[in-house]
C-alpha cells in the first residue's frame, strides 16, 4: 500500500496502482490517472467511468458482457475508449478495484 | 395428522441427485414429499468428457441412467421445466402442463454451453474444424477428428467467464501435448491457449506453476483475449480490438449460461445465473428457494467438488429454514480440483473464497497425502479414482473423507 500524488492530492493506491479509497476519486484524479495511460478523457469516457463506479458501489460484478449491455457503449467502442485491456484500464481510472475473475 | 409438505428439486445432475439422496434421509417420510424434475434421463459424468477426444474414455464410460442414483421415496418426473412462479410457490412443467406446488424449492439446473452467443462460432465449421468438449456430442466428434488429423494450429479458446471446471482447458492442452507427442507428430501441432484471463489461472501461486508447465510443454498462451467473432472462411478468430488468431482446429469453451428456464422465471442475471447468498446458499430474493451448483451466481468455481461441499451446507441451512431457526452453516466457497498434466501425472489445487490455491500436502485419510501444486503420479490416480467415487459415494450423498470447509492442514503459506 502506498500513496501517490494525482492532481495535487495524495491518493492511496495498491501495488498495481489501483486506488484503495474509492471516495478519494474526483474527475481531476481520473484525468491524471488517464494521462499516465496516455488517454485523454472525453464525455463518453466519463459516462463509462460513472457506470462502472455505480455498478461497483452496488456490489455488482463487472464483466465485458455487462459493459456491452450498459446502454452507453457496445463492447467494440469500449475497446476503443480504453485500448489494450479495457476492463483493467477503465477500473483503474474509475478508482475501483481491479475486477477479480472468479472462475 | 399433519399435512404433507413438499420439497421440489429442479435438476437431477450432480447437485440435484446428491441433494435428493441427502434430504430423503434427513426429512421425515410421513411429513415430507420430495419430487425431483429433469428433462434428460441420462446422467453424464461431465469430468470424463475431457478424456474422450484423446481416446482415454469412451462414451459408455461417462453415462449411466439417472434413475440408478435416485433414492426410493423420491418422485421422479422427466419433463422440461417451463418456469418457476416464486410468488405463488409453484413450478410449471411443460409435460402435460403439470403444476408442482412447493413449500421449499432447490434449484440445481446447472450451466450449459451456448456457442450461439458468439458470432460465427456455431457456423459452417462447427463440428468440422471447430469443436467443444463440454458436450458428449462435441467430445465424441473431436475424438473422431483427431484420429485422422494431420496437424496444424490447434487453438483452445475460452470465450467468457465464468465457465465450468476452470482448469479443464489447461488439462485439455496438456493432454493434447501428450497425445500428439505419443503419436510422433507433436512437431506438426502448434498448441495455443487463448483466454480472457490475465494468465494461465486467476490466482498467483497456481498461475506460476501452471504457466511453467505450459512453457515446459511448448504450449503458447495469449491472455486478456475476449473473442468477438469467428471467421469461418479465413479460419481465424477476432477479439473486440480485431486482434486475430488463425486456427486449423479450434477447440472452444463456449459461453456458459444458466438454464433458459431461469430466464423464463425472471430470476437470473445477464447469464441466467441466479443471484444467491454466497454463504447461506439461499436465493437472494426468495425466502424458500435455495440454489446449488452451477446454477448459482456465487463467486467460486463451477465444479462438482463445489456442489459437493455446498451440499452439506445447504442440507444444514434448509433444516434451519424448515424449523424456523437462524442459519447455522456458512459456505466458504471450497473447491478441490485434480488437474491432469499428461503422461500419467497430475497436480491438485484446494482453495476457497478467501484462500488462493497454496502449495503443500493435502491429507486424505486412507489414501493421501496428495501433493498440492506439485506434479505427481499420485495426483493422476486421484483424478482417475474420482470417477468411481463420483458414481458410488458423491452422487449417493454419502460421507466423503473431505471436509466441506477448506482446511489449512498441510498448506504452506
Amino acid at each position: 500500500m502506498s500513496q501517490k500524488e494525482y492532481a495535487g492530492v495524495s491518493i492511496a493506491v495498491n501495488d498495481e496502482g489501483y486506488m484503495t479509497e474509492s471516495s478519494q476519486w474526483t474527475e481531476d484524479v481520473a484525468k491524471a490517472i488517464a494521462a499516465e495511460e496516455k488517454l485523454e478523457l472525453t464525455e463518453k469516457h466519463f459516462a463509462m467511468l460513472k457506470y462502472i463506479r455505480d455498478r461497483v458501489a452496488k456490489g455488482e460484478s463487472l464483466t465485458i458482457r455487462g459493459i456491452g449491455k450498459s446502454g452507453i457503449v457496445d463492447i467494440k467502442e469500449f475497446y476503443q475508449l480504453f485500448p489494450g485491456a479495457p476492463l483493467k484500464k477503465a477500473t483503474k481510472i474509475a478508482g475501483v478495484p481491479k475486477p477479480s475473475s472468479c472462475i | 395428522m399433519k399435512q404433507t409438505k413438499r420439497l421440489v428439486i429442479l435438476g437431477a445432475g450432480t447437485a440435484g441427485t446428491m441433494m435428493a439422496n441427502k434430504l430423503r434421509k434427513e426429512l421425515d417420510r410421513d411429513e415430507w414429499e420430495i419430487t425431483i424434475v429433469d428433462q434428460v434421463k441420462t446422467h453424464y459424468y461431465q469430468p470424463g468428457f475431457l478424456f474422450i477426444p484423446f481416446g482415454i474414455y469412451k462414451k459408455e464410460d461417462v453415462i449411466k441412467p439417472k434413475s440408478d442414483f435416485l433414492p426410493i421415496g423420491v418422485n421422479v418426473i422427466f419433463s422440461e421445466i417451463d418456469k418457476i412462479v416464486p410468488d405463488e410457490n409453484k413450478v410449471l412443467l411443460t409435460e402435460g402442463s403439470r403444476v408442482l406446488k412447493y413449500d421449499f424449492l432447490i434449484v440445481a439446473t446447472g450451466a450449459k454451453t451456448a456457442p450461439e452467443e458468439t458470432e460465427g462460432l456455431a457456423g459452417e465449421l462447427w463440428y468440422k474444424d471447430i469443436f467443444d468438449f463440454y458436450t458428449i456430442v462435441g467430445a465424441v466428434a473431436l475424438a473422431d477428428y483427431f484420429k485422422t488429423w494431420k496437424g496444424g494450429k490447434l487453438v483452445i479458446n475460452v470465450t467468457e467467464i465464468p465457465y465450468k471446471c476452470p482448469v479443464a482447458p489447461l488439462e485439455f492442452a496438456f493432454l493434447a501435448d501428450a497425445f500428439f507427442t505419443n503419436r510422433g507428430m507433436r512437431d506438426k501441432v502448434d498448441i495455443t491457449l487463448v483466454t480472457p484471463l490475465s494468465g494461465a489461472f486467476t490466482k498467483p501461486k497456481a498461475t506460476k506453476l501452471l504457466s511453467s508447465l505450459l512453457e515446459e510443454k511448448n504450449i503458447n498462451i495469449i491472455p486478456d483475449y475476449n473473442i468477438a467473432r469467428v471467421d469461418n472462411k479465413e479460419k481465424k478468430i477476432y477479439d473486440y480490438a480485431d486482434q486475430e488468431v488463425a486456427f486449423d482446429c479450434l477447440v472452444t469453451v463456449p459461453t456458459n449460461m444458466g438454464d433458459a428456464m431461469v430466464a423464463r422465471s425472471g430470476m437470473g442475471d445477464d447469464l441466467n445465473f441466479i443471484p444467491t447468498d454466497k454463504h447461506t446458499l439461499r436465493a437472494e430474493n426468495h425466502e424458500n428457494i435455495f440454489v446449488i451448483g452451477d446454477a448459482a451466481n456465487i463467486p467460486t468455481s463451477k465444479a462438482g467438488s463445489v456442489a459437493h461441499f455446498a451440499g452439506e451446507i445447504l442440507t444444514e441451512n434448509l433444516m434451519c429454514a424448515i424449523e424456523g431457526r437462524p442459519f447455522t452453516a456458512s459456505f466458504d466457497g471450497h473447491a478441490n480440483c485434480y488437474i491432469v498434466t499428461g503422461n500419467g501425472m497430475g497436480t491438485l489445487i484446494d482453495f476457497n473464497y478467501d484462500t488462493e490455491p497454496l502449495p503443500g500436502t493435502f491429507p486424505l485419510p486412507g489414501v493421501g497425502p496428495f501433493g498440492l501444486l506439485k506434479v505427481t503420479r499420485m495426483n493422476h490416480y486421484g483424478k482417475m479414482i474420482f470417477r468411481w467415487m463420483y458414481w458410488h459415494i458423491l452422487l449417493k450423498g454419502k460421507e466423503m473423507p473431505i471436509s466441506s470447509q477448506m482446511s489449512m492442514a498441510g498448506k504452506k503459506l
